[in-house]
C-alpha cells in the first residue's frame, strides 16, 4: 500500500514540476546555479574516481587475461568496453546519486522543515516547479559531460598503467581503438540522461516530503540514495535489455 | 476585511473547529489567541487557505475563497503577506534578495522601481545596513524584520502572522509587534496575528479571538480583555503572577 502511495504523491509532484514555470528568466538562473552545483562541483570527483577506476580495470585484465591464447590488446578493449558500457554510465551515476541525490533531498528536506516552502506557496508561487524543474533539468543536462570527461579519464588512468610497465602503451593503444562501436558512447548517454532524471527527481520527492526536524532531514537524505541507487540498478537492466540485446 | 462565518473543520472524527464565526478588520492588528493545540493554527492554516474547511465560509473582502479553484486561490495569494514563526527566509538569498523575491516573481514594473521598493520596505524596517547579509549572518530580531520586509514588499491586502514573537526578547519582541502596527495602520492592511504573547496582548490587541477547545470563546479588544468574566480566558491571559497583578491594578 505504502508503495503505491509513494508512486501517486510521486507522479503528482511531477506533474506540478513539470508546468509552465511563472518566470522563464528565474528558471534560467536557477538552471544555470544548478548545473554549477550538481554538474561542475562533481567534475573533480568524477575525474578523480574514473583515472583510477580506469587504472584499476587494466590492471585486472591484465592480470586475468595472462593467455597466451589472447591476443595483449584484449587489455585495452576490455577496460574500454568496461568503462563505455558500465561505468561511465552506471556507476558514475551510482556515486552522483550519492552526492547529488543527497545534496538534493537534503536542500529541499531544509527548506521544508524551516517553513521555506510554505513561505513560496503561501506567496502563490508553484514551489515543486520553481525549487525542483531547474535541479532536474540542471542535472539531466550537464550527465552527458561528466560521462565523457569519466570515458576520457578512465582510459587516460589505463594508459597511466601502461605507462608503468604493466603493458605496453601501444597494445593498449590499440586495444581502446579495435573493434569500436560509436554506438556503445550513444547507449552510456542515453542510459545517464534517464539516470539523472531518476537521481534527480527521486531525491527531490524525498526532500519535498520531509517532515519534521533535522533527523527526518537525514532520513530523507538516506532514502533518497538508497531508493535512487536501486531505481538506477533496475532501469539500468530494462535499458540494457531494450537499447543493447 | 476578513470574515470567517460559521467555519467548521475536522481532521478524520476529530473536529478541531466548530461553528467559528468572526470579523478580522482591516487597518487593525487582529490577534488570534488560545492555549497550545486549541485550533488557533488550524484556523489560521484555514484562513489562508492551506486547510480546506468542511462546511462555512471565508470572505476576503466580500470573497468566498472556499469556492475557489486552486489556481484562484494561488492568484489571490499575491495579495498575502505572511510571516512565519521562523521568518522563513531563503537560506541561498541575501536579505535584499529575499525581499525582492516577490517582486521578481510577480511585479510588472522595471527593475529601477523593484529596487526603489526594496530600498524602501529595507528602510521602513530598519535593515538597510544589513541588504548584503545573508540570513544566517543576522540576528532573529532582525531576520523578523527582514521577514516583514518580504511580506510587505507586494504591497498586501492581508497581512498573516504566525507568532511573530517566538524565541525573541521582550524588547525585541515589543519592536515587531509595533511595526507589525505601524505597517498595518500606514497601508490599512487586515492583520491576523496567531500568538501566545500576553505582551503583544497588550500591545496591539485591536481585535482578540479567543479559541478555547476548538470553538471560540471570546471576541474583544486589550481594554475590555479585563474583565470579560470568561474564566476560561482569564486562566489563559492572566496564568502568571505578572499579569494576575496587572488585571488587580486594573481592577481599582
Amino acid at each position: 500500500m505504502k508503495f503505491f502511495e509513494h508512486i501517486g504523491r510521486y507522479a503528482k509532484l511531477m506533474a506540478e514540476t513539470f508546468t509552465l514555470p511563472q518566470r522563464w528568466r528565474l528558471l534560467g538562473r536557477q538552471y544555470i546555479k544548478e548545473i554549477e552545483k550538481q554538474g561542475l562541483q562533481s567534475l573533480g570527483i568524477t575525474i578523480i574516481i574514473s583515472v583510477f577506476i580506469g587504472s584499476a580495470i587494466t590492471m585486472q585484465m591484465v592480470l586475468n587475461t595472462e593467455n597466451p591464447l589472447l591476443p595483449k590488446y584484449v587489455t585495452g578493449l576490455t577496460t574500454r568496453e568496461t568503462l563505455l558500457l558500465e561505468f561511465s554510465s552506471t556507476i558514475l551515476c551510482l556515486i552522483l546519486a550519492g552526492k547529488v541525490g543527497s545534496n538534493i533531498a537534503s536542500e529541499i528536506g531544509t527548506m521544508r522543515i524551516t517553513e521555506q516552502i510554505d513561505a513560496l506557496q503561501i506567496m502563490g508561487v508553484n514551489a515543486p516547479n520553481y525549487l525542483i524543474l531547474p535541479k532536474i533539468l540542471g542535472f539531466v543536462t550537464i550527465i552527458p559531460c561528466l560521462v565523457i570527461f569519466s570515458m576520457f579519464f578512465g582510459l587516460i588512468g589505463g594508459y597511466i598503467m601502461a605507462y608503468s610497465g604493466i603493458i605496453s602503451p601501444a597494445q593498449y593503444t590499440m586495444g581502446i581503438q579495435y573493434a569500436f562501436n560509436p554506438y556503445y558512447v550513444t547507449y552510456s548517454i542515453i542510459k545517464s540522461l534517464i539516470f539523472a532524471f531518476i537521481i534527480s527527481s527521486v531525491s527531490s520527492y524525498y526532500g519535498y516530503y520531509a517532515y519534521g526536524g533535522a533527523l527526518e532531514v537525514g532520513k530523507a537524505s538516506t532514502n533518497a540514495v538508497v531508493n535512487s541507487s536501486i531505481i538506477v540498478l533496475l532501469f539500468n537492466v530494462i535499458l540494457t535489455d531494450l537499447l543493447l540485446v | 476585511m476578513i470574515e470567517v462565518a460559521h467555519l467548521t473543520k475536522s481532521f478524520g472524527d476529530n473536529t478541531v473547529l466548530h461553528d467559528i464565526s468572526a470579523t478580522f478588520d482591516s487597518g487593525k492588528t487582529n490577534l488570534i489567541i488560545g492555549q497550545s493545540g486549541s485550533g488557533k493554527t488550524v484556523l489560521m492554516k484555514c484562513i489562508i487557505g492551506l486547510h480546506q474547511v468542511d462546511s462555512g465560509k471565508i470572505l476576503y473582502d466580500d470573497t468566498d475563497i472556499t469556492s475557489m479553484t486552486k489556481k484562484q486561490i494561488t492568484t489571490m495569494r499575491q495579495k498575502v503577506g505572511m510571516l512565519f514563526q521562523g521568518s522563513a527566509l531563503f537560506d541561498s538569498m541575501t536579505v535584499e534578495e529575499n525581499v525582492r523575491f516577490p517582486l521578481e516573481m510577480f511585479s510588472e514594473k522595471s527593475r529601477e522601481e523593484w529596487n526603489e521598493r526594496v530600498n524602501f520596505c529595507l528602510q521602513r524596517v530598519n535593515l538597510d545596513h544589513a541588504a548584503k547579509l545573508y540570513p544566517s549572518e543576522i540576528s532573529g530580531g532582525m531576520q523578523k524584520r527582514a521577514a516583514i520586509a518580504r511580506a510587505i514588499v507586494l504591497e498586501p491586502t492581508y497581512l498573516f502572522c504566525d507568532e511573530p514573537n517566538s524565541g525573541l526578547d521582550p524588547r525585541t519582541s515589543l519592536t515587531i509587534d509595533r511595526l507589525i502596527k505601524e505597517i498595518t495602520e500606514e497601508n490599512n492592511i487586515t492583520t491576523i496575528i496567531n500568538t501566545h504573547d500576553m505582551n503583544s496582548v497588550m500591545e496591539i490587541g485591536d481585535n482578540i479571538l479567543f479559541i478555547h477547545k476548538g470553538y471560540k470563546s471570546w471576541q474583544g479588544n486589550k481594554d475590555n480583555i479585563y474583565d470579560t468574566g470568561n474564566t476560561d480566558l482569564d486562566d489563559f491571559v492572566f496564568a502568571s503572577e505578572l499579569y494576575k497583578k496587572v488585571k488587580k491594578y486594573h481592577s481599582y
